[in-house]
Order: structure tokens, then C-alpha cells, then sequence
């Protein structure tokens, strides 16, 4: 057999018959190629929005919760509904205490505030912040660094920018670390500036200030705008959030089954949307990927099929000369495995060329769509393997039929 | 040679079926030219398929250089077409994506000659029929006696020691079918043994035996006086 895939004759026929048969066998290849060519450029925008997914959530702890107040929506032991109700840097260690399984409790303040520099101004989110923000939402620094706990204890007016808003506040290639902005007409020095993230969850953050700074300018005193809870990973955040809540209506006099006192955002559970999401598309693109595939194989068999007439002639002819079954089907499977390895080589390399298109157009920079399209090997290749044993197996239909006949009812199909 | 006792041949047709061959008895020399006659749908080109191993008889003996012909493995059935026969058909049956020296090396590509020996074997054997020159045409290329001719060399490239024709001339117009018989004459004079089917009774005449068909059965066998083809040419 060896001997016979490097015999010069052997390829010499394949070719002889190809380009006899040009026509079905480029149909056969289109048949082929395309299906390949789906599979891979389908299978690599999925993977690349999945990337794409995991990069905009990577920079998050995605097991976190963020709770805040709102007003109640059930009067409780003789307060009215409608209060407002608030958070309390109280609250915050009460529920880093008593609930089970969280990481991190980042309790967080927001207000607006315009911000001058020299002759530029712009209105910001000033947020206060204690150094662990770093943790559960990691800022990329480009200059600097992100608030300490010494600026924290010494209620520094420091403050770490956002890229945007040095955009906004300085000029380019200016260097801004050292510098000082005034933020509600108090000067507050650059130790930061970081990368501006793909998602910003929750509300916009363009610049931190201490949060002990931020209780101060701001007379905050003990409230907090937000609390920010990681859970630990065998944890389920949905229960975490659950327990926060009943535990803050608890310490607020507040009915427990009052759904609007408190707001809060599921990253997690938004996550595990996504994540499905993903998932499902992933099915989807297998199940197209796949039906394109079989498409592929009956175009193949079809396109045989049609032939199986004039091959079957120029069979009967060739075992007339003294060709035994065997030699005839041996040939014709060269022929199918031949005509789908090329046919599903060039698939991979267009669709190679495809995700690199991809790529290119939409891949590039921070907020890419798709990020990093590819398609393992593996599945590449098992494709190929699945449309070759199929090619084979519709490949010797017409050598099967030509060759279990006598040779004269071979011959005498016209 | 060939020895063929009480053979028996029937198609079915539909529910019916049609008894073709209804009890041939027939020996044939090494040596001899015979021809088949009878009216069309007589079971000639049967009969011939049958001795060319193309076909199956279904009951009867069929002898071939001492060798029963019954039951044959297919590719036992191969090596003997190859090894033992060489076909003529009427409508050439050339492969036309292949050149003509293509078409006469094929049989030898199946005895699994070596490709340089293959092509000068068939360079030979083209050079025969007097169609070196064309060496490099596709069949499409070639006129119908051109054709046949290169189908002769085929058939003769594995040197078989019978040849089987059908009608070999049944596609040439008289001029190019003297051509081809003054050809086969001539490979007949070289010790071949000819076994062909022919409608025309100056071709048949060009053998040294006819033998006639009717009604499924050997109807007439006699020896003739060959006319030679030569001298119409
Ligand atoms: N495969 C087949 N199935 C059914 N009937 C067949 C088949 N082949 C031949 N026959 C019938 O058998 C009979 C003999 O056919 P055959 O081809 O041997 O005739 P023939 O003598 O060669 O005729 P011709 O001179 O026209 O070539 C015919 O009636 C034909 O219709
Ligand atoms: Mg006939």
C-alpha cells in the first residue's frame, strides 16, 4: 500500500481523472472548502467574541454584588414606607462580619464635581476609596500609583485620574503625575492616572480621592453611596447578596420582605447571562458548523453521484483490461481522500485568512468586538478527518456499484 | 483452446425471461480465426462476452486453455482478462482523458509493469498498428479507424493469447474496415487466435471459420477460404 502512495502512476491517474472530471471535482472542493471555511470562520468569531467577553469582565471580580440604598417600599415597626435609606460605614462592617463567604466589602462614595486645571475644566464622578478597590476592581496604571492607607489615615488630598479626564484636563504629553487639579475649588495632587476600562459597572469613575478625604470635603460622616461585595470563589454571590440585604434591613428597620429598600447590581449573575449566552452561541456555531459540513459532503455525494454513470463505463473498460476490484476502489478513495484533504486544506487556510480579516477589522485596540479569533487544531482537524472519512465513503458508492457488477454491465452503461 | 459445452444463458426481463443462449457447443484451436454471424439479438456479442469472462454463463462448460471457467473469484477473473484476452469492442471504448499511448499501456499498468517498460511496450505496439506518430493524441483527436487501431494495440499490448472482438469494424466505413482486417489477418498469420462478431459477410469471409447463430443455437459452422484484406487496400 505504501508503495502504492508513492508510485508516480498513482498520482498520475488521480490527476488524469481530475482533470478529466474538472468541473465535479472543483464542485466537490467547493462543496468542501466551503463547509470548512464555515466552520472555522464561525467557530473563530465565536471564540473571538468569548475572548472579547472575558477581557471586558477580566479587570472585574466577577463574583461580586454591588448594594446600595433607595427608600422603602412596606412601612415596618412605625416608620412610614418612602424612607430613604442609606448606608452606613456601620452597615458595612456589620455585614463583612456577620455574612459567610465574603472576600472583599469595599464600602464606596460618589459625587459629580467640576474640576479645574489652569484654563481647562470638565464635571467628573469623584469617587472615595480605600486602597482594597484595587483588588476587586483592578485599575490599570499608566504613571503613578492608586490610593494607599496612608492617604487614607492622613486624609491626603491626592487623587488618581482616569485617562479620560487627563485628556480633558491636561495637555498632551503633559506629564501628569505631581501636578495639581482643583476639585470643588480644593487642590488635590496627581498620584495616578489609569487606563480607562472596557465596562465601567456601576456608576463613572474618573477619578479617586481617599474615601476618609471624600468624608470630609463632602461632611459624608458615616454614610456610604455604595458597598461593593466580593465573595469568595466557592461561594455563591447570590446568596451573598441575599444575606447582605437581609442583614442591612435588619440593622435599618426595614420589613424583610421589602424589595426596594435596598438596589443592587449581580455582577455575577449578569456574568453567568453572558456566560450563557456564550455558551449558546458556541452550540449554535457547532450546530450550523456541522449542518454546513453535512451540506458539504452531499454536494460531495451528489456531485459523485451524478458521475457514477460515466465512471462506472470507464470501470467496466478498465476491468475488461484486467483491473481487479480492489485496484478500482483503491484508486477512487486516492482520488475522494485527495480531492478532501486539498479542498479541506484550502478551507483552513481561508478560513485562516478569514479570522485574520476578522482581526483586522475588528479586532484591534481596547474595545475590540473580537478579540483573538482562532480555532484549536484539534477541532480543525477532526473536521477534516470526518469530511475525508465521508468524501471516502461516498467516493466508493460508484466504485462499489461499478465493481459488483459484471464487467459487461459496467461497460454497457452509456 | 476454448471448449464451450451446452451452454446456457438467459436475461431476465421483468417477471419473464428471455433465453438467449439455448445449449452452444463450440471448440475453438489455438490458431484459428472464427467469426460469429447471425441476425441481430441472435446472442452473439453475448456468446462473446461470455468467453471473454465479462459475462457469466448459467449452466454449461466453458473450457478456456484447460482452465474450467466457473465460480471464479472476481479477481481471479481480472488476472485472466488481463493475462489471457484482449477486447476489441465496436465502439472503441477508449478512455478519452487519456492519450493514445495512455490507452495501450493500461493493461500493462495492471499487470504492474514498470512505467519506462509499460511505455515502450505500448510505443511498440503502436508503432504496430502504424500510429507512433499519434502517440501523444487524445482519442478525441483521432478518426474512427485511428481509433480502433489504437484499440487493437490495447488489446494487444498484455499479448493475449485470444482476442475477442464485437464488431470491430461495425463503426468503419468499407475502406478503413479492410484496414483493420488486413491488421487482423495479419496478427492472426502470427499465431493469435481470433475470436470476432461481425454483421457483414465479406468480413466474415476474411476469417478462416464462420459460425452461425440462430435462435440461441449453432445454427451453420464451417470452415471458409480466407479472402485476404490486403488487396483491397
Ligand atoms: N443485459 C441484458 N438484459 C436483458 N436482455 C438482454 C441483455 N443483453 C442482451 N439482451 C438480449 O439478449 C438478446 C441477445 O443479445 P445480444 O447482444 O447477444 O445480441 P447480438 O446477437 O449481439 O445482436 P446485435 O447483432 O444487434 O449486436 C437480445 O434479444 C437482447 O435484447
Ligand atoms: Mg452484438
Amino acid at each position: 500500500m505504501f508503495k502504492f502512495l508513492f508510485d508516480r502512476d498513482t498520482w498520475q491517474e488521480v490527476f488524469d481523472s481530475f482533470s478529466k472530471n474538472k468541473l465535479r471535482s472543483i464542485l466537490t472542493m467547493v462543496g468542501v472548502w466551503w463547509g470548512i471555511l464555515l466552520l472555522i470562520g464561525l467557530l473563530g468569531s465565536a471564540r473571538g467574541l468569548e475572548n472579547s467577553f472575558n477581557r471586558l469582565f477580566g479587570s472585574f471580580a466577577t463574583n461580586s454584588v454591588f448594594v446600595w440604598g433607595q427608600s422603602t417600599s412596606k412601612p415596618f415597626k412605625g416608620f412610614q414606607e418612602g424612607r430613604q435609606v442609606s448606608l452606613s460605614l456601620t452597615d458595612a462592617k456589620k455585614v463583612e462580619e456577620n455574612v459567610e463567604g465574603i472576600e472583599f466589602l469595599v464600602p464606596r462614595n460618589q459625587n459629580q464635581a467640576s474640576v479645574v486645571r489652569n484654563f481647562l475644566s470638565g464635571n467628573f464622578g469623584i469617587n472615595g476609596d480605600y486602597p482594597l478597590l484595587d483588588q476587586v476592581q483592578k485599575k490599570k496604571l499608566i504613571h503613578g500609583r492608586f490610593i494607599n492607607q496612608n492617604d487614607i489615615n492622613d486624609n491626603k488630598k491626592v487623587v488618581v485620574i482616569s485617562e479620560d479626564a487627563y485628556k480633558q484636563l491636561f495637555e498632551k504629553d503633559e506629564m501628569p503625575i505631581g501636578e495639581y487639579i482643583e476639585i470643588n475649588k480644593i487642590n488635590f495632587k496627581v498620584i495616578g492616572m489609569f487606563e480607562n476600562g472596557n465596562v465601567n459597572m456601576g456608576p463613572t469613575s474618573d477619578m479617586h480621592i481617599p474615601f476618609t478625604t471624600f468624608q470630609q470635603i463632602y461632611n459624608q460622616g458615616d454614610q456610604i453611596g455604595w458597598m461593593m461585595i466580593t465573595g469568595k470563589p466557592e461561594y455563591d454571590i447570590k446568596q451573598i447578596e441575599e444575606d447582605a440585604k437581609l442583614l442591612l434591613k435588619n440593622l435599618n428597620k426595614i420589613h424583610p420582605k421589602d424589595k426596594r429598600a435596598f438596589g443592587s447590581f449581580n455582577l455575577g449573575k449578569e456574568f453567568d447571562k453572558v456566560t450563557g449566552f456564550l455558551i449558546g452561541m458556541q452550540f449554535l456555531t457547532w450546530f450550523v458548523g456541522i449542518a454546513t459540513l453535512i451540506a458539504g459532503v452531499f454536494a460531495i455525494g451528489n456531485i459523485l453521484l451524478i458521475t457514477v454513470k460515466e465512471r462506472t463505463k470507464e470501470i467496466g473498460v478498465r476491468r475488461a483490461l484486467g483491473a481487479t476490484p480492489f485496484e478500482i476502489k483503491r484508486q477512487i478513495v486516492v482520488e475522494a481522500v485527495f480531492l478532501t484533504i486539498v479542498a479541506g486544506l484550502f478551507g483552513i487556510i481561508t478560513g485562516g485568512w478569514i479570522l485574520i480579516g476578522l482581526d483586522a477589522a475588528f479586532g484591534q485596540g481596547d474595545d475590540a468586538t473580537i478579540v483573538n479569533a482562532s480555532v484549536s487544531i484539534g477541532v480543525v482537524f477532526i473536521a477534516l478527518v470526518i469530511l475525508v472519512i465521508l468524501g471516502t465513503l461516498i467516493g466508493l458508492i460508484p466504485a462499489f456499484k461499478a465493481t459488483s457488477v459484471k464487467p459487461i454491465e459496467a461497460l454497457r452503461e452509456e | 483452446m476454448l471448449k464451450i459445452h451446452q451452454l446456457h444463458k438467459s436475461y431476465a426481463i421483468g417477471d419473464s425471461s428471455l433465453h438467449v443462449l439455448k445449449g452452444i457447443d463450440l471448440n475453438v484451436e489455438e490458431g484459428e480465426m472464427v467469426a460469429i454471424m447471425g441476425s441481430s439479438g441472435s446472442g452473439k456479442s453475448t456468446l462473446l462476452n461470455i468467453i471473454g469472462m465479462l459475462d457469466e454463463a448459467d449452466s454449461g462448460e466453458y473450457i478456456l486453455d484447460e482452465l474450467p471457467i466457473k465460480n471464479l473469484t472476481e479477481k481471479k477473473a481480472a488476472v485472466y482478462r488481463n493475462k489471457f484476452l484482449g477486447f476489441i469492442f465496436q465502439s472503441f471504448n477508449l478512455i478519452n482523458y487519456k492519450t493514445a499511448l495512455e490507452n495501450v499501456a493500461l493493461p500493462l499498468y495492471y499487470q504492474g509493469l514498470k512505467r519506462k517498460e509499460r511505455q515502450e511496450k505500448a510505443m511498440f505496439h503502436l508503432g504496430k498498428v502504424g500510429l507512433a506518430d499519434w502517440a501523444k493524441h487524445l482519442p478525441k483527436e483521432l478518426s474512427g479507424g485511428q481509433k480502433q487501431r489504437v484499440a487493437i494495440a490495447r488489446a494487444l499490448a498484455a499479448n493475449p493469447k485470444l482476442l475477442l472482438a464485437d464488431e470491430p469494424t461495425g463503426a468503419l466505413d468499407t475502406k478503413t474496415s479492410y484496414d483493420i482486417m488486413a491488421f487482423i489477418q495479419q496478427l492472426n498469420d502470427e499465431g493469435k487466435t481470433i475470436l470476432m462478431v461481425t454483421h457483414e459477410e465479406d468480413i466474415a469471409n476474411m476469417c478462416k471459420r464462420i459460425v452461425r447463430l440462430r435462435d440461441g443455437v449453432i445454427m451453420e459452422d464451417k470452415k471458409v477460404n480466407q479472402v485476404r484484406a490486403e488487396q483491397y487496400v
